[in-house]
């Protein structure tokens, strides 16, 4: 019997559904917005707190979690040109780098199985220094910023963010639709 | 075609989204203003958020400071009542005057102060990534505010407006290694342009290596950039080195080192004077003890005295040995020998001692201009043309 791809797809399609967490519509408007003011707002009065990369972190979950490179697309689109223009930043810095984050991510929770903590971990860690990296390199590259990367200072913002990231992400679970 | 682009469709949706933002930000970059809805719309969604938190952090921080500032004067009171100390009760009431005098106040009364037209607004916002020196105030173009004016707290500068929204506008802070500034400095009025050094420093530059700036001198606006009327405080100077060409000064700006809350922002601005520098007080008059009473054996003991004064005492135990007296036109026998005892007796007043010594023998009297070393020792005999040795 000859192989059917379209067959196969739809299997494939099928487990993707069965894995998909869906979110009631105010949760995909609310959460993003109340991370960019909590990166916003919080930093006034806890300026450490300016190098958690909520609106990154919502990104990655979402995207991770719908299972879809085109939402993964979107929401990091969406959240990255926000932060640019909170920021007063080139308007598309933050949104590319964001937008590839979204896609990387959503392809990653189409194969992988996501909701393992140290895979969320590893994850968040991985794509915080591809984030920076990304800016970094775009900084250089098309606004001819001579600014240093710093390894040493990602890599241990990219723990503390992961450590954060894993709070949310179980924190953001309890609002998946279960219905 | 068709299946191709559904097989790939993820792969073509990230890649036209990739080039729409790429477009974006190249017009972005070339026209910094060109994209404003975008701007606006964040801003938007996001300034009613942050001004309802805000509010409400202030009230429940109020209420509660207010609870705790009552329950400080009810102890405060209960312990006036037993003791029943006037003295604890002025000072209780002077620090109550003081606790009171809050910042607002502070702001009010440097408004009327100052003759510039300011407008008072609150932080609410700060920018989104850390690298950033950017925050948000709750006043935009609705409350006159424009890009390119001045935010200054009654300390100093604290950045200017880039972007006036209906309700609220975007301010970078000096310490944005993009802001810059004119400044003048107080005391040796040295003029440069002040950086943010983009940590919580500022740098100031254009500062020839020759100029003079020391180290804790005030710096202030020098108007030269049109954003700052002059004479607005800015900061003292924490780091000052020489460089090859230019000076490398680094300070702590003073607008900043109290972490602002509200601020001013100057919608009219009047230059003012800078300050003069008033020189430190001097120190205050110590207590110097008398000297100490000189024993006799520190009597004996010569002064210290230089060649020229050897040389003076030796001329002047020859004109008392002559009787002259100097400055009269003649010229005395310079060359005559001078019995040791009238030598010393010579020497004596003028405590010197070289004339405690035993006087050399005459020697020529060197012509004015030549040097005294120079002169020959080497006999005593009277050389042709000079006078023979008198005796008295």
């Amino acid at each position: 019997m000859p192989y059917s791809e379209t067959s196969g797809d739809r299997i494939l399609s099928s487990h993707q559904s069965g894995r998909q967490a869906r979110f009631r519509a105010w949760v995909l408007v609310v959460v993003p917005v109340v991370a960019l003011i909590f990166q916003a707002y919080v930093p006034l009065f806890y300026p450490p707190l300016a190098y958690l990369d909520l609106a990154l972190l919502v990104t990655i979950y979402f995207a991770m979690m719908r299972h879809s490179p085109i939402n993964g697309i979107l929401v990091g689109c969406g959240m990255g040109l926000a932060q640019d223009a909170l920021a007063h930043n080139p308007l598309g810095m933050y949104g590319i780098c964001k937008t590839l984050v979204g896609f990387f991510a959503a392809s990653i929770g189409v194969r992988i199985d996501v909701s393992q903590p140290f895979v969320r971990l590893l994850a968040c860690v991985v794509f915080y220094v591809f984030h920076q990296f990304l800016f970094w390199l775009m900084s250089r590259a098309l606004l001819d910023k001579l600014i240093d990367f710093d390894w040493q200072q990602t890599l241990i913002l990219s723990g503390f963010n992961a450590v954060v990231g894993l709070a949310l992400f179980h924190f953001l679970d309890k609002l998946k639709d279960k219905d | 075609m068709d299946s191709l682009l559904n097989r790939y469709r993820s792969i073509t949706f990230l890649l036209v989204m990739l080039v729409a933002q790429m477009i974006l930000l190249a017009y972005t970059v070339k026209n910094p203003d060109g994209v404003r809805l975008i701007r606006l719309w964040a801003v938007t969604l996001v300034t009613p958020i942050a001004q309802v938190a805000e509010t409400t952090r202030s009230t429940v921080y109020g209420v509660f400071h207010n609870y705790f500032d009552l329950r400080d004067a009810r102890a405060q009171n209960r312990r006036i009542q037993a003791e029943r100390d006037q003295l604890k009760l002025e000072n209780l009431y002077l620090k109550s005057e003081l606790g009171t005098a809050d910042r607002v106040k502070a702001l009010a009364a440097f408004q009327v102060r100052s003759p510039s037209k300011y407008v008072a607004a609150r932080i609410i916002l700060t920018a989104t990534t850390s690298a950033s020196k950017i925050v948000v105030l709750d006043r935009g173009s609705n409350s006159e505010v424009e890009k390119g004016m001045a935010v200054i707290t009654p300390d100093g500068i604290v950045g200017k407006i880039i972007d006036a929204f209906p309700t609220a506008s975007q301010a970078l802070l000096v310490t944005d290694p993009e802001f810059a500034a004119g400044v003048v400095s107080q005391k040796n009025h040295v003029k440069g342009i002040l950086h943010g050094a983009g940590s919580g420093k500022c740098r100031i530059d254009n500062v020839q290596a020759e100029e003079k700036v020391d180290v804790g001198e005030m710096f202030f606006t020098s108007g030269d950039d049109r954003i700052f009327p002059r004479g607005l405080p800015v900061g003292k100077a924490d780091v000052v080195k020489d460089g090859p060409q230019y000076k490398e000064i680094l300070l702590y700006p003073s607008g900043l080192q109290a972490g602002p809350e509200e601020v001013l922002i100057v919608v009219a601005g009047v230059h003012q004077e800078v300050p003069a520098y008033e020189a430190p007080q001097p120190d205050q008059k110590v207590y110097i003890g008398p000297p100490v009473p000189q024993s006799k054996a520190d009597e004996s003991m010569p002064a210290l005295s230089t060649e020229a004064d050897r040389l003076r005492e030796h001329y002047q135990s020859i004109g008392k040995f002559e009787n002259h007296t100097f400055g009269t036109g003649s010229v005395p026998n310079f060359n005559v020998k001078i019995p040791a005892a009238v030598a010393a007796a010579g020497s004596a007043a003028g405590t010197s001692a070289a004339t405690e010594k035993k006087p050399e023998p005459s020697k020529p009297v060197p012509p004015p201009g030549t040097p005294l070393a120079t002169t020959p020792a080497k006999n005593n005999e009277p050389s042709a043309g000079e006078a023979p040795p008198q005796n008295p």
